[in-house]
């Protein structure tokens, strides 16, 4: 799909006579803001998950968990995770790579985080930031359907991955 | 927010390590997961350099704008309050398509100027439209089709084949977002002024 889109892109851009090389140095230049951006943040996370999961917090939490979730065989390893996804995109991002990291991203854990996180959205941060910017703070039936659509990709994405990939 | 969570985070870790023995590896695990995160950072500085590259030349091609005018019926369907030409309509579109593409981060600065543009249609200006309600639900359902970081962080981490989970992921993005947009028509309904 990429190498798709790459062409069509550049092929538009050809036609409609845009210097797609400078143009493409500029929109590159970009993604060093961005960068820097998230590095401090990611280090932060990434420092205070390593330390959360070295520690055995996750191990504790997870004998409390393992009840629920043994009903319906869901990895308990990502419970965690999904509470955190809807509060921050930084330290759920901090957490995938560490299950990365302990899982690899070929096993159904690996993927079945990767499949979360393409679906979801931190909801209390995207909330505020929007709401905010124009002082609204009633904010109705808002919050219920994100979470709702949030569980629903959580739950779609547990099947997917379990269809497609197996474990 | 982010504050107490993080706090709340490595001081747990700490005070738990202290008890299962494990103090050792919380320093080794501050030096070694600190560096991760810049690793991390600077491959992802690749793949989004040259995303980014390739979305502005869609963008200074006039592709995206041809995408805006497409997506219309869709916007007129999902957000029947705004007036069709509205500003509301444009800022709205270009978000979408910015998530679309998994350019977040380009997506809100449009996401802000639509909820401007909607607070001018808002009727009571304290409270959140249906309108204004819908549009949040469905950006946060994730309307993301290809998501370049994921790829970038699986293939570091040695994935067989980074990119697999495009299309799982995309049907699980269509799902949530179809429940989202199923769940905001019915509270429409529901909330009839």
């Amino acid at each position: 799909m990429i190498p798709l889109i790459v062409t069509g892109v550049i092929i538009y851009g050809l036609l409609r006579k845009v210097n797609i090389f400078d143009v493409f140095i500029e929109g590159a230049k970009e993604s060093v803001n961005i960068i820097l951006t998230i590095m401090p943040t990611l280090i932060g996370l990434m420092v205070a998950v390593g330390i959360i999961r070295v520690s055995g917090s996750l191990n504790i939490l997870e004998v409390f968990l393992r009840p629920i979730t043994k009903l319906i065989s869901f990895p308990v390893e990502l419970i965690p995770l999904i509470i955190l996804r809807s509060i921050s995109s930084s330290a759920s991002l901090g957490l995938v790579l560490d299950l990365f990291k302990q899982y690899g991203p070929d096993s159904f854990i690996g993927r079945l985080v990767s499949i979360i996180m393409g679906c979801t959205e931190t909801i209390f941060y995207t909330m505020s930031v929007y709401f905010m910017s124009v002082g609204i703070k009633k904010t109705r039936y808002t919050l219920v359907g994100a979470l709702i659509a949030n569980i629903a990709g959580v739950i779609a994405s547990f099947y997917i991955t379990l269809y497609i990939f197996g474990k | 927010m982010l504050n107490y969570i993080w706090a709340f985070m490595i001081l747990l870790g700490i005070i738990v390590a202290a008890f299962t023995g494990k103090m050792g590896e919380v320093t080794n695990t501050a030096i070694i997961s600190s560096t991760e995160g810049v690793e991390v950072c600077i491959r992802l500085l690749g793949v989004l350099g040259f995303w980014m590259g390739i979305m502005k030349i869609a963008e200074k091609s006039g592709l995206i704008n041809l995408l805006t005018i497409k997506i219309r019926p869709i916007l007129r369907y999902l957000f029947p309050d705004i007036p069709d030409g509205h500003d509301a309509q444009k800022y709205i579109a270009a978000n979408m398509i910015a998530n679309v593409l998994g350019l977040g981060w380009g997506a809100t600065p449009p996401g802000l100027l639509a909820m401007k543009a909607l607070q001018e249609l808002n009727l009571k200006k304290d409270e959140a439209s249906n309108t204004m309600c819908m549009f949040l639900i469905v950006n946060i359902s994730s309307v993301q089709l290809i998501s370049v970081n994921i790829i970038a962080y699986r293939a570091q981490y040695g994935s067989a084949n980074p990119s697999e989970v495009i299309g799982p992921s995309i049907l699980a993005t269509s799902i949530s977002t179809v429940v989202a947009i199923i769940f905001g028509k019915l509270m429409e309904r529901r909330k009839k002024i």
